[in-house]
C-alpha cells in the first residue's frame, strides 16, 4: 500500500497548526508571542479553506470552486489588518507600560 | 498525486509544523519570529501542491515578508532585558498543553473517521486558476473585496495613529 496524500493529510496537517497555535495563545507570556500564535490560527484556517476548495470541487453545483480560495484571502486581509493594529497597540502599551508582559497588564483589575 | 508530490508535501509539512513548534516552545522571542516566517514558507508550498498558486505568491509576500518583518520590529521596539528570557511561558503551560492536546485528538479523531473526506485531489480544474479566480474575486465577490481594501487602509491609517501615540507628551 502506497501512501497517498489526501484530503485528510493537508486537514491533519491544518489541525497540528491550530492546536500549537491554541497552546501558544495559553501558555506564553510576551503579548507578541499570543499575537504569533493567532497568526499560526488563522494560517491553519487557511490551509482547511484551500484543501476543501481543491479536494471537493463539486461540493456545491452551481458555485464557482475557487470560493475555498477566496475565503483563505480574506482571511490573509483580516489577519494583516489584525497584527498591524495589534503591534501597534503593544508598542502603545509598551510606552507607557513598559512591559510587553500579559501578567502585567491589569488596569480593569481592582 | 505522484510520488514526488507526496516527498514534497512531507518534507514542507514537516517544517511548517516543527517551526510551528518552535514558535511556541522558543524561550527567544526573535527564534520565535523567524520560526514562524519559516512555517509560513512552509504553508506557501502546501498552496502550491493545492494548485493555489496566488495565494501561495500572497502567503510569501504578505505572510513570510510583511507580516513577519512587522513582528521583527515590534520585537525590537520592546525588547528589555536578557533576549534569552524574552518569551518565558506561564507556570500552569501544562493546563494549556493539555488542552492543545485534547482538541488535536477530538480533531484528528473527527478527520480520520470521516469517511467522505477521505478523498484524493482530482486533476486541476483548469489552466488559469489564478485568472478564473481574479474573475470571481472581482465579479460575485467585488463589495466583499473593496470592503477588504477599505478594511486594510483603515486598520494601517489607525495602527499608524495608535503607535504613533497620543498628545500626553504636550
Amino acid at each position: 500500500m502506497s501512501i497517498s496524500v489526501g484530503l485528510g493529510s493537508y486537514l491533519l496537517v491544518g489541525a497540528m497548526l491550530f492546536c500549537l497555535g491554541l497552546y501558544g495563545l495559553f501558555v506564553k507570556r510576551n503579548i507578541i508571542a499570543i499575537l504569533m500564535s493567532i497568526e499560526l490560527m488563522l494560517n491553519a484556517v487557511n490551509i482547511n479553506f484551500v484543501a476543501f476548495s481543491r479536494f471537493t470541487p463539486w461540493a456545491d453545483l452551481g458555485t464557482s470552486p475557487f470560493i475555498g480560495q477566496v475565503a483563505a484571502f480574506f482571511v490573509i486581509v483580516v489577519a494583516a489588518a489584525e497584527i498591524a493594529v495589534g503591534l501597534a497597540l503593544v508598542i502603545a502599551i509598551y510606552r507607557s507600560r513598559r512591559t510587553t508582559n500579559v501578567d502585567d497588564f491589569n488596569w480593569l483589575k481592582w | 498525486m505522484s510520488t514526488m508530490a507526496t516527498i514534497v508535501f512531507f518534507i514542507f509539512a514537516i517544517i511548517a509544523v516543527a517551526s510551528a513548534w518552535g514558535v511556541v516552545t522558543s524561550k527567544n522571542i526573535v527564534h520565535s519570529a523567524f520560526f514562524l516566517a519559516l512555517s509560513f514558507a512552509g504553508v506557501a508550498v502546501l498552496y502550491v501542491l493545492l494548485s493555489a498558486e496566488y495565494l501561495a505568491a500572497v502567503q510569501l509576500l504578505v505572510y513570510a515578508g510583511a507580516i513577519s518583518i512587522m513582528v521583527i520590529f515590534a520585537v525590537m521596539l520592546t525588547l528589555r532585558g536578557d533576549v534569552a528570557e524574552s518569551s518565558p511561558v506561564t507556570k500552569k503551560w501544562t493546563q494549556g498543553a493539555l488542552i492543545g492536546s485534547l482538541v488535536f485528538i477530538v480533531l484528528a479523531v473527527v478527520i480520520l473517521t470521516n469517511r467522505d473526506w477521505r478523498i484524493l485531489a482530482q486533476p486541476a480544474l483548469t489552466e488559469g486558476a489564478t485568472a478564473e479566480l481574479s474573475k470571481v474575486l472581482l465579479s460575485w465577490y467585488m463589495v466583499p473585496f473593496e470592503a477588504a481594501a477599505i478594511l486594510l487602509t483603515v486598520a494601517l491609517i489607525g495602527a499608524v495613529i495608535i503607535a504613533k501615540g497620543g498628545h500626553e507628551s504636550k
